[in-house]
């Protein structure tokens, strides 16, 4: 499954480590939610990125307080219709000030892009190619946005107030 | 009548590109339709029993005369000449092609028009009470607020994967046009004692398989912080909302699991939580929503012009006044209403013609607005009363001034088994039958206000649940059977119906609903004793009695 | 009526057919024996078990470009062998609504 950052298709940086498996002391990984939980500490503290998995029906409260010890946090979309993830994200980056990649995986689909984008996610494990490589293009669909998120995008709303004092400001 | 500025266009255009491709890779293969399925229905697209169905938004009811032209244009070139306004402001097209969808809708784009969000697990469109901005007596014009709440929700990132469909409704008047406690949020506009605006919010009201009428979750919120709370609310329904069962997936179903204390207590848990808030509302945000709402510039008129008083004779323009002319807030005019619910028509069906008609009449006599209402009738909301008799002549000759708006034979009544693959019965024949049964106008006005709601299944499109007298098609043997419900009403004394008996087959229910109304006149305590208020003092038995006795 | 949509287990209880609308443009069309579509009733399949109709389900199904919602739905077979609709909601969507249209078609 191409993984997407950038904008680009890249080789995956994390490992996934299965639950029953050995945590390797060096190199990068990601690990469930529930193998993190069963010794927080030991596995924020290794040498090495580390990424957690979190599932979409749980509260991130949780993970809060290892945030600033994480290279990632994979969020999950069991279906893409299943959009609790997007509420995850934005309280992640935008409650909580979360600055380490945040990755979509699951159900992972050209056509939610952009709002993936918006709320957050920086990575995505894509799960058609060529939604992979339609990245770039589809993210580009949207110039106009309605309300903020996190992403510092530009709200129409602003638009318009600056259009407002610089219409004033010329007279 | 808000004007949509490039911003609100672009938008627009962006989505009908998007949907353009998106029908490409389905026809294509390379989205299967799994995949596309929620894509087309978030752009208003249903697959029903013929064809596709195509469900267009109209914000709060309110249209252009060119808007309305493009929508005939839409009935004309890509569908079978006519077209459905549905219970919920919106107007559905039911014989579109999907390959000519992209088409239509950029067609619709450029006059402002959109399907976002129409249909789909998201927030659709945000009703209102149809008289908004000329009721005598409202707060204000709730349609700016609409317009905020609609803008805030499209296409929004976190809340476009709901566990369901989720509906607003927003009134400003003491009298409940807008049906607020059957939705999901219902907002209340009033004034606090400083005179500021905000909403009383109730939350957890809906229709369908399990009706709830909505509780209020916060007596006032400052119009401030109207987007903050909402956002509030949605994201603990996207977080908490049943995703096992879509017959429990409702925000009604939550508040009801949860109660409305503990549900109340997680939105504002949220909400505290929500720092500043690049959501404050704050008065230049409302002066910019504002500013592109126009509103006519009205004359100075007499409210008992000469041209009134010349046609006063007319027992049947007369009549008509009586029945379809509403007071509007600034003398001298009025509220028109034009009935779709012809005697032997299909209840809320208006032909490319007839839309063509009205936006030329809504031209020539209500500063090119009309409106749509969630009884499925139009109205024009500015009309100068001296232009009452030439109007009426004009739309009587077009069909759509049957004096019959909220008589018995104004029926809501839902698509149905004719058109609709989640029916279970038909609706419209059952409607037609029972306008035919009730064709003259002295009964019905006799009988007075009396508002049936048909449903072809328990879905509840056609609002059967708030109707005074409901009728909800079933099955039993593969033949169409009907429950018949009284006592329910949509308004700000909002409740659900009450059951009568067991399930009549089709060809009794016009029987049915005769014997129920032979009943009310024979019971009823004053002629001026509305149904709905008998029903009221008097309970179901008595009309259970008349209706069972010989079945 | 209860939309068959929601069908869970397959079974059928006589003769019957698989029936779907065509992806591009929502028309009523029946899966053929010829693994095609047609909108004629005339040259749908007929299935008689439960296992045939599974079947013929699953590679109607397949079909992904040029059909949507595919279901089963009963017929009847006309002593002429003429194939009729089998129930009301099939007879509505082979003729058409029940009532006249706004506009004559």
């Amino acid at each position: 499954m191409p993984l997407v950052r950038g904008g680009k298709i890249v080789t995956d940086p994390l490992i996934h480590v299965a639950d029953d498996a050995e945590l390797p002391g060096e190199g990068s990984i990601l690990v469930s939610a529930a193998q993190f939980l069963e010794n927080p500490e030991a596995v924020a503290s290794r040498a090495g990125k580390t990424g957690v998995s979190w599932p979409n029906n749980r509260d991130i409260d949780d993970l809060v307080p290892w945030l600033g010890r994480l290279a990632s946090v994979a969020l999950v979309f069991p279906t893409f219709r299943d959009g609790r993830a997007y509420s995850q994200a934005r309280l992640l980056r935008e409650r909580h000030g979360y600055k380490g990649e945040l990755r979509a995986t699951g159900q992972v689909l050209r056509d939610q892009f952009v709002f993936m984008l918006r709320a957050g996610f920086d990575a995505f494990e894509v799960r058609k190619e060529t939604d992979a490589e339609a990245f770039a293009a589809t993210v580009k669909r949207y110039s106009v946005f309605y309300q903020p998120t996190g992403d510092g995008r530009l709200t129409a709303l602003h638009r318009r107030m600056q259009l407002r004092h610089s219409e004033s400001a010329g007279q | 009548m808000y004007a949509y500025d490039e911003l609100d266009r672009t938008i627009i255009n962006e989505r009908v590109e998007e949907f353009r491709d998106q029908v490409k890779r389905r026809l294509s293969g390379e989205l299967t339709e799994d995949e596309f399925k929620m894509l087309r229905l978030q752009n208003g697209v249903y697959l029903q029993l013929h064809a596709y169905m195509f469900r267009v938004a109209i914000p709060y009811g309110t249209l252009s005369s060119k808007q309305l032209r493009a929508l005939a244009h839409v009935a004309r070139r890509y569908d079978r000449g006519y077209g459905h306004f549905t219970t919920r402001q919106n107007i559905q097209f039911n014989w579109i092609k999907l390959a000519e969808l992209p088409d239509a809708l950029a067609d619709l784009a450029e006059v402002g028009i959109h399907a976002m969000q129409t249909s789909g697990n998201n927030t659709r469109n945000v009703t209102s009470d149809q008289w908004a901005g000329v009721a005598p007596g409202e707060i204000e014009d709730p349609r700016i607020w609409s317009e905020l709440i609609r803008q805030y929700t499209t296409l929004h990132p976190e809340f476009s994967f709901l566990p369901r469909k989720f509906k607003f409704a927003i009134t400003a008047s003491e009298h409940d046009r807008a049906a607020i406690k059957v939705h999901d949020i219902g907002l209340r506009l009033h004034k606090n004692e400083a005179n500021e605006t905000g909403f009383e919010v109730l939350v957890g009201g809906g229709l369908g398989r399990t009706p709830f009428i909505g509780k209020t979750i916060k007596p006032f919120v400052h119009g401030h912080d109207l987007l903050s709370y909402v956002e509030a609310i949605l994201r603990v329904y996207n977080q908490y909302g049943r995703r096992d069962n879509i017959y429990k997936a409702r925000m009604k179903i939550l508040v009801h699991e949860l109660g409305i204390e503990k549900f109340a207590k997680e939105v504002e848990d949220e909400w505290l939580q929500m720092s500043d808030s690049a959501l404050t509302i704050d008065d230049q945000v409302i002066e910019d929503i504002r500013s592109r709402f126009s509103y006519p510039a009205y004359e100075k008129l007499p409210q008992m012009p000469d041209e009134l008083k010349k046609a006063a004779h007319d027992p049947q323009f007369e009549a008509w006044r009586r029945n379809s002319v509403a007071p509007h807030k600034v003398p001298g005019y009025a509220i028109v209403t034009l009935s779709l619910k012809p005697v032997g028509g299909p209840p809320g069906d208006a032909t490319a013609e007839q839309m063509d008609a009205i936006a030329d009449l809504a031209d020539k006599y209500s500063f090119g607005e009309i409106r749509v209402g969630h009884e499925q009738n139009l109205a024009l909301p500015h009309v100068a009363r001296r232009d009452l008799p030439v109007l009426w002549k004009a739309l009587d000759k077009i069909g759509v001034a049957t004096p019959n708006v909220n008589l018995v034979s104004d029926i809501i009544a839902c698509p149905g088994l004719d058109y609709c693959s989640l029916a279970n019965a038909r609706s419209i024949p059952i409607a037609q039958e029972l306008t035919r049964r009730f064709a003259n106008h002295e009964t019905a006005s006799m009988i007075g206000r009396l508002h049936i709601n048909i449903s072809g299944c328990i879905n509840a499109c056609g609002h059967h649940h708030v109707g005074h007298i409901g009728i909800l098609g079933v099955e039993k043997n593969g033949e169409e059977f009907y429950q018949i419900t009284i006592g329910g009403r949509a308004d700000e004394n909002a409740e659900v119906g009450t059951l009568i008996g067991p399930a009549v087959p089709y060809g009794d229910v016009a029987d049915v609903v005769e014997d129920i109304v032979e009943a009310y006149l024979a019971l009823r305590a004053r002629p001026d004793e509305i149904f709905i208020d008998t029903v009221k003092r008097l309970g179901v038995e008595p009309f259970r009695e008349r209706v069972y006795a010989t079945r | 009526m209860t939309s068959p949509l929601e069908q869970k287990k397959i079974r059928i209880t006589g003769p019957s057919m698989v029936t779907a609308n065509r992806t591009w443009d929502g028309a009523v069309i029946y899966r053929t024996a010829g693994q095609g579509w047609s909108a004629d009733l005339a040259e749908a399949a007929i299935v008689r078990s439960s296992d045939e109709a599974r079947t013929l389900l699953a590679e109607s199904v397949a079909d992904d470009v040029g059909a949507v919602g595919a279901y089963i739905a009963p017929v009847e077979i006309k002593n002429t062998g003429a194939i009729k609709p089998g129930n009301l909601r099939e007879h509505i969507r082979f003729r058409g609504v029940t009532i006249d249209l706004p506009v004559p078609a």
